[in-house]
């Protein structure tokens, strides 16, 4: 726990400096991150990665020495001609985008390993740590990057306030987008550039293989939980930041670990844990679904068995059956049986007395309830399709437990029936 | 607004896609005031020229006129539909924000939407009504629905001409007696609807003029001019095998369509 204190309490300019590096730079992606996930184009990231490294590789060489904004220019540079050649294959050759980033992306990448082997065979200079950019290395994020990182979000998340409408437009119907006369080209360009410019900055600390997972894979999770495009891109951001800091703390605690994969890992983790629990779209809440439908399904059945007993409808005394009662008219298996019945009697559907089980008057009603629908259904299909009269029953089973009180009501204005149908098949 | 202007000039259009033509010498004028119906069959270039009109496509030659005038002069006075496949309706967006689109405008990129953007929304979508779902996520609305969301943006545009990419496919009988009757109401206020359709059966009742296209233009007129069994067959018969014939060659042989210095 002190190594928690510890680096909660930023004493360390080290700390600090990674820490404010990785805020920047997760929350930059994150938010030209949205967007391209929203254009489908999750993927460029990852070709304009591995397009940076010989960029980089060039500025190195310029300059003579690791100076920031150099190998930052260079990086832009080139990632920006990789986007530039992606477009253009796929607008004038007939190769798929999909198969252009593999070109492209590839090709540039070999470049940069290229020039990369000559700067550490050839030993001009001090040429330590530009490696880095590989594999990442978050840990030797210096005060400098760290203004420059600053000034990158604050292009980004001007950039996005000021034309939010304009780039969500172009997002959503770039087409109709050029209609009313926006410059889609403009837009385009400077959608390409800030992601550029996001993925240039974390480059270095996340290095060309695993910076595509921040511009990927906070929209991607964000996307689970909202419909709201505000909320999404907010909760992108919330999630990048958290993962950057989470990565950055278990770096610090544990010598032996990196920032960068351990970054990629939480929010790897975050973006399984949303597959799972988001709101209706996740496993778990289908299964509850799922789950509570069939339970619908039970019940309603049991309370449909209930109808067809002798004494269901003498109104007068009091109807009491057993569980054999039942599944003599109908097969149920014995323990959905036990537990729909137990959940009939909290439901106040039925009451136990001694061994045997007694309806109540809300029990009798419920059960009207289902057969009436049930037998509409039947009508329904009798009247409206040319449906064999054998047929008719099996096909109302299932709908009879989904019928609202809506349908219930159209069903009856358009069939011209009150009450309980009388046929039943 | 003079009558005399036409409210669309296409004046020898062609445009190719990977040097092959798919809308070769295109020639008409549509008069203000219409509902004007473009068919022809699947792969006719029906879309081609809508976009073309638009200025979504750069035709190979000839050139559009709208109101007398370029589109970029008059861009504010015209509505475009797109066809409804056209985008992803998983898009995080809900109807009110779609139909807000219709009143952005791309000259002024700082300009906020104010109470009168959303009044004019609100009203576009009473209009498609779709009043009660105006909060909905377009990802939960029906293809229906989804067509008439998109109607709606091009009715916040408060435009004099609007073009409808297939607006009645694939729609439930309740959107398509509502765009119909949507038609009427603006052809009374005097605009101008282009709309691309491709039931034959339903053309006669829906539009004013028709235009048939099959790469060439087959026909221009008045309904019953433009249904002649001839029409028809030259359009939908296959009777134009050897214009295809000779699309396929230049395609090929990458063959420029039209000579060079030769006068339009």
């Amino acid at each position: 726990m002190h190594s928690f204190t510890d680096f909660f309490s930023f004493s360390n300019a080290n700390v600090v400096y990674v820490v404010l590096g990785m805020i920047c730079i997760n929350a930059s992606s994150a938010l030209v991150g949205t967007f391209a996930f929203l254009r489908k184009r999750s993927l460029i990231g990852d070709a304009v990665a591995h397009s940076l490294l010989p960029g980089i590789c060039f500025g190195y060489l310029v300059a003579g020495e690791k100076n920031p904004v150099l190998l930052l220019a260079g990086a832009f540079l080139t990632g920006w001609i990789s986007i530039f050649l992606v477009d253009y294959i796929v607008r004038h050759s007939r190769l798929k985008q999909d198969t252009a980033i593999g070109v492209v992306l590839s090709s540039f990448f070999a470049l940069g390993v290229v020039l990369l082997t000559y700067i550490q065979k050839t030993g001009s200079g001090n040429h330590a740590g530009l490696d880095h950019f590989l594999f990442g290395q978050a840990a030797a994020i210096t005060r400098d990057e760290v203004s420059l990182f600053v000034v990158i979000l604050v292009i980004i998340l001007t950039v996005v306030v000021v034309f939010y409408r304009q780039l969500v437009l172009l997002s959503f119907n770039p087409e109709y987008a050029a209609t009313i006369g926006l410059p889609v080209r403009l837009f385009e360009f400077v959608l390409t550039s800030l992601t550029v410019l996001a993925i240039a900055a974390g480059i270095q600390a996340l290095g060309v293989i695993l910076i595509s997972a921040l511009i990927i894979t906070p929209a991607a999770a964000a996307r689970l939980w909202t419909h709201n495009l505000k909320w999404l891109m907010l909760l992108a951001v919330v999630i990048s930041i958290f993962c950057g800091v989470t990565g950055a703390y278990i770096s610090y605690a544990r010598t032996a670990m990196p920032t960068g994969p351990w970054v990629v890992v939480t929010l790897s983790l975050i973006t399984l844990g949303s597959i799972c629990f988001a709101p209706r779209r996740g496993f778990v809440s289908r299964y509850y679904i799922r789950r509570k439908n069939s339970r619908k399904i039970t019940d309603e059945n049991i309370l449909k068995t209930i109808f067809k007993l002798p004494g269901f409808q003498n109104q007068d005394t009091e109807l009491t059956f057993t569980r054999v009662n039942l599944t003599e008219i109908r097969p149920f298996d014995t323990k959905e049986l036990h537990r729909g019945i137990d959940r009939l009697i909290r439901r106040g559907l039925i009451q136990k007395s001694g061994d045997d089980f007694v309806m109540t008057t809300s029990g009798r009603k419920e059960s009207a309830r289902i057969v009436k629908l049930h037998r509409l259904w039947e009508q329904y299909l009798l009247r409206r399709t040319r449906i064999d009269t054998d047929h008719v029953h099996s096909g109302a089973e299932a709908i009879e437990h989904i019928i609202t009180p809506e349908i219930e009501a159209e069903l009856e204005r358009e069939l011209g029936i009150k009450g309980i149908p009388e046929d039943d098949y | 607004m003079k009558q005399d202007i036409h409210a669309i000039e296409v004046h020898n259009l062609t445009v190719s896609y990977d040097g092959r033509p798919v809308l070769w010498d295109i020639d008409f004028n549509l008069e203000c005031g219409k509902i004007i119906g473009v068919i022809g069959p699947n792969g006719s270039g029906k879309t081609t020229s809508l976009k073309a009109i638009m200025g979504l496509l750069k035709p190979s030659s000839g050139f559009v006129k709208i109101f007398g005038k370029s589109l970029d002069e008059v861009r504010d006075r015209v509505a475009y539909v797109p066809q409804r496949e056209s985008v992803d309706w998983d898009f995080p967006a809900s109807v009110l924000d779609v139909v807000l689109m219709g009143r952005y405008r791309g000259t002024n990129l700082f300009r906020r939407s104010n109470k009168t953007d959303l009044e004019i929304a609100l009203q576009s979508i009473a209009k498609v009504g779709l009043t009660e779902f105006k909060d909905r996520q377009i990802s939960q609305l029906s293809g229906g629905q989804q067509q008439r969301v998109f109607i709606a943006r091009a009715l916040a545009q408060q435009a004099d001409l609007y073009l409808m990419d297939e607006p009645f496919v694939g729609v439930d009988a309740a959107t398509e007696s509502a765009i119909l009757s949507l038609l009427q109401e603006m052809k009374n206020q005097g605009k101008t609807v282009l709309i691309i359709h491709h039931d034959l059966q339903t053309v006669s009742d829906y539009f004013d003029y028709l235009v048939l296209l099959n790469t060439r233009l087959i026909a221009k007129g008045e309904p019953h001019e433009v249904l002649t069994k001839e029409n028809l067959s030259n359009a939908y018969g296959g009777q134009l095998t050897l214009l295809s014939k000779i699309v396929d060659l230049i395609r090929q042989n990458e063959f420029p369509v039209r000579e060079k210095g030769v006068d339009l």
